[in-house]
């Protein structure tokens, strides 16, 4: 086996509408491995669409074709919905942007993370209280114990999106999907919620798909990077080479930003070519 | 001797008995830009609150050009000050037109020529005549923050009071929007204080920039000094080495 977990070619998404079908993603093809791979787009780029399609959680009327679009050597095209719905937590998963809408209010926050593991793991259920107190020190809360008795509105919002990354990761998956994991959150909090996702990657080989509007986070977390605009791949590169990007809408976008090391009158604006479209 | 337009002394603000603004002064003569950094809930908005009359329970004194304000806020300080909110799609009636949310101002405080202040208030921030009779859902977040500032100019304010302006937009257009509030400041020689969590923003757009952290301000300095990326204060260093993205070593150091 490579180590290709996920491989997709020409991937649309599409809804249909009074006046024919708006197109959300048009043909983006890409393969992930055990790496952080960003995805970086304006809202409307179509880049948290991609992550939904990939996941089938792709809203109906909304419609999703590929040419190609395979999981470990599974091919997610044929899977019918309940089969994808078993690999969907277990070994495929998702990290949404903010955790109080996240996570059920009424329930503590261990009991979340333990109801995951039974889920997925229905003849061990009598682990799942000691699996849940595992994932929470793995996420770096310092006592456990103390937060799996707390209820979502008792905790900040750093260690709400950590107990989402414990709630994701006690299924053991081999692909995480991270939507805005840190939008919501502070810059302090957000480098400790990246280091922990980073961990994930390099010590147990996941494959991270991070989906993201900051370029600049993009830039510094990732190993590579799609740009989207407008539901297409503007280009593909690596993070590092971000400074040499060749469009122009990429580099438009890295020159908007008001920086701390520049000095601007004014900041660049750029006018978006119809042609990125075709 | 120029009369300040903003003296803020010793402002404390507390929300039920908790100080979330603990004793913060500072002065803007006219036409300053000042800014104001920091994360959720170290009291940043809190202060433009206050200044505002949104934040009753005060103390401290706020002086806006040589006058003192009290607790309540009478049309004349509207003329004088104006505010705009980080939530475009909040700060809107949802039900009014651009027409009626920029009319409304002009009747209340009894201005004629509404016509012609209208327009002029929407060329200003560069919306052609076609979105004066749209209601906010037919327009994209960055034209109706561009609405709002519209709002905000249209009783020819010299203090604008911006609370993370452009926080809820994307990057291209935050460009376009900071442009314009700055085009518009120094056209209009208006005195601008505006408070982002974004380190860059704000010291792109103001000479001077305070750090808040906790109710004060750990540091206040020309936001030249920003840019070497050094700080005196342990926190505004934080900020600074995380403005920059992602870096191991300085994860490291902060999870705990």
């Amino acid at each position: 086996m490579s180590d290709i977990l996920l491989d997709v070619e020409d991937l649309r998404v599409r809804f249909p509408g009074l006046s024919g079908y708006t197109e959300a993603v048009r043909g983006l093809s890409f393969t992930l491995g055990r790496e952080r791979l960003g995805i970086v787009g304006e809202s409307g780029s179509g880049k948290s669409m991609t992550g939904r399609a990939i996941l089938d959680l792709v809203p109906p009327p909304g419609e999703v074709t590929a040419k190609r679009m395979a999981f470990m050597g599974l091919d997610l095209l044929s899977m019918p919905h309940r089969e994808r719905r078993a690999l969907r937590g277990a070994r495929m998963s998702m990290v949404m942007q903010d955790p109080k809408y996240s996570l059920n209010p009424v329930m503590t926050v261990g009991e979340q993370i333990a109801e995951t593991w039974r889920i997925h793991n229905p003849g061990e259920a009598g682990q799942a209280r000691e699996r849940a107190l595992a994932m929470l020190d793995a996420v770096r809360i310092r006592d456990p114990k103390h937060v799996y008795d707390l209820y979502p509105h008792e905790v900040s919002g750093g260690m709400g999106q950590r107990v989402m990354i414990a709630m994701v990761l006690v299924a053991d998956p081999d692909l995480i999907i991270a939507d805005e994991p840190t939008s919501a959150l502070d810059v302090t909090v957000s480098m400790q919620v990246l280091a922990i996702l980073d961990d994930l990657v390099s010590q147990r080989g996941l494959g991270l798909i991070f989906i993201s509007h900051d370029l600049d986070l993009v830039r510094s977390f990732c190993d590579r990077v799609i740009v989207m605009y407008g539901g297409a791949v503007m280009e593909t590169l690596n993070a590092r080479d971000l400074d040499h990007a060749q469009h122009a809408y990429t580099k438009g976008l890295l020159n908007c930003l008001p920086r701390l090391d520049r000095v601007d009158a004014n900041l660049p604006v750029f006018t978006r070519d119809p042609e990125w479209l075709k | 001797m120029t009369e300040k337009a903003l003296d803020v002394r010793d402002l404390v603000v507390r929300y039920s008995s908790r100080a979330v603004v603990d004793g913060v002064s500072f002065s803007l003569d006219p036409g300053d830009s000042f800014g104001i950094v920091g994360e959720s809930g170290s009291g940043k908005s809190t202060v433009l609150r206050a200044i505002a009359g949104l934040a009753t329970d005060r103390s401290g004194t706020i002086d806006v050009a040589g006058k003192r304000l009290g607790a309540k806020r009478d049309l004349a300080f509207c003329r004088l000050v104006q505010m705009v909110f980080q939530d475009p799609f909040g700060s809107l009636h949802p039900k009014q037109t651009v027409d009626r949310a920029l009319a409304e101002p002009i009747a209340i405080h009894g201005l004629g020529d509404g016509e012609r202040r209208i327009q002029e208030a929407l060329d200003a921030v560069g919306l052609g005549r076609g979105f004066r009779f749209r209601y906010p859902h037919q327009l994209s977040g960055g034209q109706r923050q561009r609405v709002a500032i519209a709002r905000a100019l249209i009783l020819e304010p010299k203090i604008l009071l911006l609370d993370e302006p452009t926080s809820a937009l994307d990057v291209s257009i935050q460009a376009e929007v900071l442009n314009l509030l700055k085009r518009l400041a120094a056209e209009r020689g208006m005195t601008m204080l505006l408070v982002s969590h974004n380190l860059a923003v704000v010291a792109h757009m103001c000479e001077r920039v305070a750090v808040m952290q906790s109710g004060v301000f750990v540091e206040e300095a020309p936001s030249s000094r920003f840019r070497s990326l050094k700080a005196e204060h342990p926190y505004t260093q934080t900020l600074l080495d995380a403005s920059g993205g992602f870096r191991r070593g300085l994860a490291a150091g902060l999870v705990g």
